[in-house]
C-alpha cells in the first residue's frame, strides 16, 4: 500500500468498473499515446534541462543566496523527479491478457488484522471464500482476539495469531504477522489482503497465470477504494501509481509490491529468507566474535585475573574465539560448526570455574538479565549485539562474569537467532513497509515481479484527515528507512533501472524540503523586495514556459486525461508530513530512536481537532496572505517592482490554491456523510 | 511424509526424511525434530539419502531444526545429500551455516 506523493490524482472521471487489461479497440490508441509519452518526455528533459542549467548559470543572484540557493535546489530536485518519472514512463505499457492458470496450484489467502473490527474482517473473509480459485483462507490475527476466532470458525477459515515463541521478541508489525503464518502454511502460492481489501472472485483465475513463468516471484494489482467521493477530497486514489507508474516500473522489470492485492511466489520468499538469514548470521557472528574479544581483553586486564585459574581459564576462552574468528573469516569451517565448537569450550572452561565464584556469576548473570531488557526490541540484530557488548564493557563485570557474559553473548546471537521469534524472516523487517523492502530483495535475487492492471479487489480508504496523514506518514518513513538502510543504488543484485526505479520513489518522498522553498521564496520578494532570480520576466518566461506547458502536458497525456491535480496539490500541501518522516526516519535508522509508529486506523474519525494537524499549513497560508497585502502596499507607495510584484503575486496565488485541498479534507466528514446515499461497501 | 526415525551411535538420534522434501513436507521435519528434543534428546543427524529433492521450504525446516535443537543444548547435522540438494545448499548459500557430511557416521565424528 504506497503511494507517490506526486501519484495521487483526482479520480472523478474513472467509472469505478474493472478496466479490461487490452481491449483490442483501443490497442492503436494506446501505441499512439505511447509514443506520443516518449516524445514528451524527451522534450521535458529538454526544456527542463535547458532551463535548469540557465537558472544554475546565469540567472542565480548571488547577493541572496540565502534565497536565491534553496530556490534553485528546489527547482533542480523537482526536474530531477520529473526525470525519474520520465524514465518510468518510457516503457510503460499494458500486458498482454493473461494466460488461464493451471489446476491442481496451492494457494494461501491471507487476510491480515491488526485492529479492525471483526465485521469488517468477516466481510473480506467471506469474500475471500468465494474466490473461485481452490483455494485456503486464513485469518492472521495480530491482535488475537477471541471473536476474531469464533468468526474465522463460523465460516470455516483459518485462524493464526503468534505464538509463545514471540513473546519479549521483536513482532515486526505485519512482515512479523506474514512471516508467522508462512511457517505454518503450505501452499504454493499466496495471496496477501489487508483487512479492507474486498476480493474479487477472478482474482486468482486472472493472476496466477503469470507464475508458469519460473522466475516470477509477485503479481501486483491495484488498490482502489470504494468509499471515496468522485472529488477525492483525501487523495485516496491513486490512479497514476495503480496505472502508468507501476506499468512502467513493470516495463523494466521492476514493479514492486505494495502490501496488499498481491500474489507471492513462496518458494521466492523462503530462498529469501535463507539466504537473509545466512547473510544476517554471519553478520552477527562476526560482530559477536569481535566483541567477545573486546570483552575478554578487558577482563583480563582485571586484578582477579592475576587468580592464575582464572587467567589460564580466560587465556583458552580468547584462543577458542581467535580461532573462531580466522575460521569464520577465511571460510575454512561453517558457522554451525565454528559456534558449537566454540560454546563447547566455553561451557566447559566455565563449568570447571562454577564452583570457584558461584557468586559472582550469579551477580553477574542478573546484571546482564537486565540488560537484555534494557535493549528491549530493535529491527537489526546487529545493533542489538553492539548495544550489548558496549554495555557488558562499559560494566564494572568480574572477570568470571565476563566469560559468563561472553558465553551469554554468543548465545544469545547463535545459528538459532535467539533473538528473533523465528530464524527464518522472509518478509523484511528492516522497515515499516515491509512490502517494499521485501521486493526490492527478491529483484536484487534475480527474481521478476508482474504489475496486473485490472482491479481484483475493492477497498476501503480512511475516511478522515487524521487518520489520512499517520498512513501517508507511514508510508513515507517505511520507504525512507528503506533508502537508509537498503539504498537501492547500492544493491549489486539490481539492474540499473532496477536501482533507478526503486530510488525514483525515495527520491519522490523528499519533496518536503522543496516545497518549503516553494513557499518561501515568494513570501520573501514581497515582503522584502528580495528577488532570488537576477534576470529579466522576459528571459525568464522564454526558459520557464515551454518547460512548464511540456511537463504538464507530460502529466496530462501519461495520466490518460485523468487530472493529476489532486496529487500535485497533496505532494506539496502534505510538506510537513514529507520533513517529519524524513527526520524521524534518519533518527531511527542512524540514532535509534523510535519512529513514533502508528498503524493506520481506517475504520472511523480519529477524533482529534483536525485544524491542529495543519497547524504548519496555517502558519504558512496566513504567511502568504500578509504578503500579499505588504506586496500590494509597497507596490502602491513606489517600493515595489511591478513585474516581480506581479509574478510573486500570481505565485502565491498558486501557493494558495495548493494548499486549499486542505480545507477540503478538514471539512470532509467520511464518505456519504454529507451526499444523499451511503454506499458503503457490499461485497 | 515418512520419515524414519532411528538410534545412531553416541546416542545421536537419526532421522531419515525420503523422497520430496518441499513445502508440503517440512512441517512434518520440524515436527519430527520437536517430538524428538521434547523427548529430551537434542543431537540429531539428518539422513538426506533418500531425499531426491528440496526446495527452500523443506530448508527452512532443517533450520527450524537447528534453532530448536540448539536451543536445548544439541546440535542438528546434515549428511548424505545427493548433488541437488548440494547445489541448492549451495545456491542458497546454506553451507556456509549446515556442513553437508558424507555420512551420519562423520557428522558426528568429532563428539
Amino acid at each position: 500500500m504506497r503511494v507517490m506523493p506526486g501519484g495521487d490524482v483526482d479520480d472523478s472521471m474513472i467509472d469505478g468498473l474493472p478496466q479490461p487489461v487490452d481491449q483490442a479497440g483501443s490497442e492503436r490508441g494506446a501505441t499512439a499515446r505511447f509514443i506520443a509519452v516518449r516524445i514528451l518526455v524527451i522534450l521535458t528533459l529538454l526544456t527542463g534541462t535547458i532551463y535548469i542549467v540557465w537558472r544554475w548559470g546565469f540567472s542565480l543572484n548571488f547577493d541572496a543566496w540565502w534565497i536565491a540557493i534553496p530556490l534553485v535546489m528546489a527547482e533542480t530536485y523537482a526536474l530531477i523527479d520529473v526525470f525519474f518519472f520520465g524514465f518510468t514512463l518510457w516503457r510503460a505499457r499494458s500486458r498482454p491478457a493473461p494466460t488461464t492458470p493451471p489446476a491442481g496450484l496451492t494457494v494461501d489467502v491471507f487476510i491480515t488484522t491488526y485492529n479492525e473490527d471483526v465485521e469488517l474482517v468477516r466481510e473480506t473473509a467471506k469474500a475471500a471464500t468465494r474466490i473461485r480459485y481452490p483455494h485456503r483462507t486464513y485469518v492472521l490475527d495480530d491482535g488475537d482476539r477471541a471473536e476474531m476466532r469464533a468468526m474465522a470458525d463460523e465460516l470455516g477459515i483459518g485462524y493464526i495469531t503468534r505464538g509463545p515463541g514471540w513473546q519479549n521478541r521483536p513482532l515486526h508489525a505485519k512482515a512479523g504477522n506474514l512471516n508467522n503464518a508462512l511457517l505454518q502454511t503450505d501452499g504454493e502460492f499466496l495471496l496477501i489482503l489487508d483487512a479492507d481489501q474486498n476480493p474479487r472472485p477472478q482474482i486468482l483465475d486472472r493472476t496466477l497465470g503469470y507464475f508458469s513463468k519460473r522466475t516470477v516471484a509477485l503479481v501486483q494489482t491495484p488498490q482502489e477504494f470504494v468509499n471515496v467521493p468522485d472529488h477525492d477530497p483525501l487523495g485516496s486514489q491513486a490512479p497514476l501509481f495503480y496505472g502508468p507508474i507501476q506499468q512502467g516500473k513493470d516495463g523494466w522489470n521492476a514493479a514492486f509490491f505494495c502490501g496488499s492485492n498481491a500474489i507471492l511466489r513462496r518458494e521466492a520468499l523462503m530462498q529469501l529468507g535463507i539466504s537473509r538469514y545466512v547473510v544476517e548470521l554471519e553478520q552477527a557472528v562476526s560482530a559477536a566474535l569481535a566483541g567477545a574479544t573486546r570483552v575478554l581483553r578487558q577482563a583480563r586486564r582485571r586484578p582477579e585475573a592475576k587468580d592464575p585459574r582464572v587467567a589460564a581459564a580466560l587465556d583458552e576462552i580468547r584462543i577458542a574465539v581467535l580461532e573462531a574468528r580466522r575460521a569464520v573469516r577465511e571460510h575454512s569451517e561453517s558457522l554451525g560448526t565454528v559456534t558449537y565448537r566454540l560454546q563447547q569450550t566455553i561451557t566447559r572452561v566455565s563449568e570447571e570455574l562454577v564452583g570457584a565464584d558461584m557468586a559472582l556469576i550469579a551477580q553477574d548473570l542478573e546484571a546482564i538479565g537486565e540488560l537484555h531488557t534494557e535493549s528491549g526490541p530493535d529491527f537489526d540484530v546487529l545493533t542489538d549485539v553492539g548495544a550489548n557488548v558496549d554495555a557488558l564493557t562499559a560494566r564494572e563485570l568480574s572477570p568470571l562474569g565476563a566469560l559468563s557474559s561472553v558465553q551469554k553473548l554468543l548465545r544469545s546471537i547463535d545459528v538459532d537467532r535467539d533473538d528473533e521469534a523465528q530464524p527464518l524472516m522472509p518478509l523484511a523487517t528492516i522497515s515499516v513497509t515491509e512490502d517494499m523492502a521485501t521486493s526490492m530483495r527478491l529483484h536484487g535475487m534475480g527474481w521478476g515481479s508482474v504489475y496486473h492492471h485490472e482491479t481484483l479487489a475493492d477497498g476501503l480508504a480512511p475516511e478522515d484527515l487524521g487518520t489520512m496523514m499517520k498512513q501517508r506518514l507511514r508510508w513515507a518513513q517505511g520507504t525512507i528507512q528503506v533508502m537508509l538502510r537498503e539504498n537501492p543504488l547500492a544493491q549489486r543484485g539490481l539492474s540499473v533501472p532496477q536501482r533507478i526505479l526503486y530510488f525514483a520513489t525515495m527520491w519522490s518522498y523528499l519533496s518536503g524540503f522543496a516545497a518549503l522553498a516553494f513557499f518561501a521564496a515568494p513570501i520573501i520578494f514581497l515582503v522584502g523586495g528580495v528577488l532570488p532570480v537576477s534576470s529579466t520576466a522576459f528571459e525568464f518566461f522564454l526558459r520557464f514556459l515551454p518547460y512548464l506547458i511540456i511537463s504538464q502536458l507530460l502529466f496530462l497525456v501519461a495520466s490518460r486525461g485523468l487530472s493529476t491535480w489532486r496529487g500535485q496539490q497533496y505532494s506539496l500541501a502534505l510538506f510537513p508530513i514529507w520533513i517529519r518522516s524524513v527526520t524521524s526516519a534518519v533518527a531511527n535508522v542512524w540514532f535509534g530512536k523510535p519512529l513514533g509508529f502508528v498503524v493506520t486506523d481506517k475504520s472511523g474519525p480519529s477524533g482529534r481537532a483536525p485544524l491542529r494537524l495543519v497547524w504548519p499549513q496555517i502558519v504558512v497560508a496566513v504567511l502568504l496572505v500578509i504578503a500579499t497585502i505588504v506586496g500590494i502596499v509597497r507596490l502602491a507607495l513606489g517600493v515595489g517592482e511591478p513585474i516581480g510584484t506581479a509574478i510573486n503575486l500570481g505565485w502565491v496565488v498558486f501557493d494558495l490554491i495548493i494548499l486549499s485541498v486542505l480545507v477540503h479534507a478538514v471539512r470532509y466528514r467520511g464518505y456519504g456523510a454529507d451526499s444523499e446515499s451511503d454506499e458503503r461497501v457490499t461485497a | 511424509m515418512n520419515i524414519e526415525m532411528v538410534d545412531g551411535p553416541g546416542g545421536v538420534v537419526v532421522l531419515r526424511p525420503a523422497g520430496r522434501l518441499n513445502m508440503v513436507a517440512a512441517p512434518a521435519v520440524r515436527e519430527a525434530v520437536n517430538s524428538i528434543v521434547d523427548s529430551g534428546r537434542s543431537r540429531i543427524a539428518v539422513d538426506l539419502s533418500g531425499v531426491d529433492f528440496i526446495d527452500s521450504s523443506g530448508l527452512g525446516a532443517l533450520i527450524s531444526g537447528l534453532k530448536s535443537t540448539r536451543q536445548a543444548g544439541g546440535d542438528l547435522r546434515i549428511a548424505g545429500a545427493n548433488d541437488q540438494v548440494k547445489l541448492v545448499l549451495s545456491l542458497t548459500n546454506l553451507e556456509r551455516v549446515l556442513t553437508p557430511y558424507d555420512t551420519v557416521e562423520n557428522a558426528y565424528g568429532d563428539a
